[in-house]
């Protein structure tokens, strides 16, 4: 089987569905000629031509309300934003258009789009470039949100997503691009070469949405997390020799509440880990989910170790990043907890 | 003259109790701006049609020069029959407003030339993405008006299923998008959709519609970027009638250039048409569509209208314009000069006018019987509650299973 980072993953995934689907296009800026800032697009316009692969005008609004359209005239498009942080002038046509046309015309007009954004931080990006604005797509009814935590999830959750009739906001977590990331900047790199997910088939396959994956079983707590935050859990895990469960959950929406249910009534405690900001975040959903749902089962409270709710820092990344030391100080506490 | 920046706060030319005052407005004589080579050069063009008014009706009534489209004697009927259809169907609608049969309601008097012109220039198979006052599209391209009132009435047969406020219509077979209420995103989408036709190769065009207020929100300038960058094949319409609510069109940077002039600000043409001469209006259409389908590139039209009624059922204009302005409108109605236009020519007759008008209003009052039969917001059939968590996905995710089941637990308590 190949090795592929998360990029070369997702250009994989494009590259197979525009062979297979004419109708699928991408659109975004610097993607076409260039091949994107992060290289996802590389060679797709080479490949596939200017009309397929679009090089467009910094204008986010402008990129999500066209492509609107063009959903509406047949076409799958894939819009790249270039970072997360730059998605908030789409966010009208995101919030009030693509995700209510279906609703609102009785299922008569539909726009299938996938958005694919890089987001999360830990590349030294600052307060632009580093968000992880999940929970305000979560918040809209009518938006398939999902982050994959690996190259193999990538590949297949994007080819879902292009398929999808329903539009997808697809987050990249851009410090993972070219291998897991465990919290500590001081380590060196470490490659997707070395990690088992690194293994990518050159052909199609498909991950469906709303389905999480248990990445490390265990029986002392569960770990709601999705992202780079899947591997910065599983070695807080391992440094702290907590025998605790990793649910990657991949997909916010769909949620796959089975997966998080049966995992907290085995554990009866649980720790919710984001990059994001923690007030209003996803964790606060999650949170309020496993309360509704393993109330009984519970033994302690529900913790959330997230990212602090100031704008993202320069200087102080690595103590903005909720890292191994935050995780490894709530295991502790809600195994302590009676 | 002051040496200090100040803040310039446009007024309108009269307020209530004052005359109206339409001296703002430049108007061109009928006939008098050149009709130019759909394929010619931008700076060879852009003064005239974007500074200038392209007018066909004089003030006697007759067609001149170069923009005349020269319509056969029954296009015109057709025209002046969809004009008055969609005129009594908005009295009707807005009498029923106010009886409490309907939520809301907007007319769209006096600009009913804007729609029913220039759908009627477009092929059926052009899509249309219309603003929330351009019902004249629907009734142009033949829709039942018993569709668009059990719409208002958010009945058993409402094609948005209950999910829209009234007059937010839709017609996919009709190649018309859904209206939204936030204003001027149809005008990237429409974009979007005619470069897709591009991209396919086919021939059909977008034509979209935004009133002069909206002209000001940044999907505007999104739409006539893209529209520049990529040239696709689409119509941008501004209907510049004069008011957004309570603040003229000042408020938009109407004061200082004419909104067509935008259109060569971002590289392609902006024409400026009287938008109460049906034959103007059908004429730079024909020309904008023209440039589209031979591949040119995008049109700006800024239609020159008023907006003879209120905003919608919800707002009182005597609150803060003349109530006589509309009198005082220098473009006069569309549907008066074009019934004059006919009569003039002999194409027509006032008996004939009377006639058509109470054909309409007999027709108007049996299409709201029979919507009236698929169940008002109170009586008769009414739309499945179930339906409330339908079509938000393809496929209806986990939790909106459980919330349906949440809502029906409590019907059957």
């Amino acid at each position: 089987m190949a090795q592929m980072n998360m990029i070369q993953a997702l250009n994989s995934a494009m590259n197979l569905m525009m062979a297979r689907d004419p109708d699928v296009i991408i659109i975004g800026q610097d993607v076409g000629y260039f091949g994107g800032v992060f290289r996802a697009t590389d060679g797709l316009q080479r490949q596939y031509g200017e009309h397929r692969v679009i090089d467009a005008p910094i204008a986010e609004g402008g990129i999500v309300g066209s492509a609107i359209g063009m959903g509406v005239n047949g076409l799958r498009p894939i819009v790249e934003i270039q970072f997360a942080d730059y998605i908030y002038p789409g966010y009208d046509q995101l919030a009030s258009e693509l995700a209510k046309l279906r609703y609102r015309t009785a299922g008569d007009f539909f726009s299938p789009l996938t958005i694919r954004t890089p987001c999360g931080g830990g590349i030294r990006g600052g307060q632009t470039h580093s968000q992880s604005p999940e929970g305000i797509f979560t918040h809209v009814a009518g938006l398939k949100v999902v982050m994959p935590s690996n190259p193999y999830d990538a590949k297949g959750m994007l080819i879902t997503a292009i398929e999808d009739d329903d539009p997808v906001i697809f987050f990249e977590p851009k410090r993972i691009y070219n291998g897991p990331f465990d919290g500590d900047p001081d380590k060196p790199a470490v490659p997707w070469s070395s990690h088992p997910k690194g293994e990518v088939p050159e052909e199609y396959y498909t991950i469906p949405l709303g389905r999480a994956e248990i990445t490390r079983e265990g029986s002392d707590l569960t770990v709601l997390c999705y992202g780079t935050m899947v591997h910065v859990c599983e070695a807080a895990a391992k440094a702290a020799e907590v025998d605790a469960e990793i649910v990657d959950l991949r997909s916010m929406v769909p949620l796959d509440v089975d997966t998080i249910r049966s995992s907290v009534e085995k554990t009866g405690r649980c720790v919710i880990a984001h990059e994001a900001t923690r007030f209003s975040g996803f964790g606060a959903e999650l949170a309020a989910t496993v309360q509704e749902e393993c109330f009984y089962s519970l033994e302690a409270p529900i913790l959330r170790v997230t990212g602090w709710d100031t704008p993202y820092p320069h200087a102080f990344e690595w103590e903005y990043f909720p890292g191994q030391a935050r995780l490894i100080a709530a295991f502790e506490k809600v195994l302590e907890a009676a | 003259m002051s040496r200090r920046p100040r803040l310039h706060i446009p007024h309108p030319p009269a307020r209530p109790g004052e005359d109206p005052d339409f001296s703002y407005v430049e108007i061109s004589p009928a006939g008098s701006v050149a009709r130019p080579d759909p394929t010619a050069r931008l700076r060879d063009i852009e003064r005239s049609l974007a500074f200038e008014m392209i007018r066909v009706l004089d003030d006697n009534n007759v067609a001149t020069g170069p923009w005349d489209p020269l319509l056969d004697p029954a296009d015109l009927q057709i025209g002046l029959r969809h004009m008055l259809t969609t005129r009594l169907f908005d009295e009707r609608m807005q009498r029923m407003q106010r009886q409490g049969r309907i939520s809301f309601y907007m007319k769209s008097l006096g600009e009913e030339a804007v729609s029913v012109a220039q759908c009627m220039a477009l092929e059926p198979s052009d899509m249309l993405f219309p603003s929330y006052r351009n019902q004249g599209l629907q009734i142009t391209r033949g829709r039942n008006l018993v569709d668009l009132m059990c719409q208002c009435l958010s009945n058993s047969a409402d094609m948005c299923k209950g999910r829209q406020m009234p007059i937010m219509y839709h017609w996919a077979r009709g190649n018309i998008f859904s209206i939204s209420g936030n204003l001027t995103t149809q005008f990237p989408q429409a974009v979007g959709w005619a470069m897709a036709a591009a991209i396919k190769g086919e021939d059909d065009i977008a034509s979209a519609w935004i009133g002069e207020g909206a002209s000001a929100e940044a999907d505007f300038h999104h739409a006539m970027t893209f529209a520049s960058v990529y040239k696709p094949p689409v119509i941008l319409n501004i209907v510049n009638n004069q008011w957004a609510i309570s603040t003229f069109q000042g408020f938009a940077g109407g004061e200082n250039r004419p909104f067509a002039a935008r259109g060569p600000g971002y590289g392609f043409p902006g024409v400026r048409v009287d938008g109460n001469d049906f034959l103007a209006v059908y004429a730079v259409t024909r020309w904008a569509a023209e440039r589209a389908r031979r591949g040119v590139g995008a049109t700006l039209i800024e239609h020159v209208t008023y907006r003879a009624d209120a905003h919608s059922t919800s707002d009182d204009p005597s609150r803060y314009r003349p109530k006589e302005e509309w009198k005082a409108w220098p473009l006069g109605d569309p549907v008066e000069r074009l019934k004059n236009h006919m009569i003039a020519e002999g194409y027509w007759s006032e008996a004939e006018h009377e006639a058509l008008i109470a054909e309409l209003i007999e027709h108007v009052s049996e299409c709201w019987e029979e919507a009236l039969t698929y169940g008002t917001m109170t009586d008769g059939p009414q739309l499945d509650k179930n339906e409330l968590f339908e079509d938000v996905f393809k496929d209806m995710p986990r939790h909106l299973i459980d919330q349906r089941e949440q809502l029906r637990a409590l019907e059957d308590d």
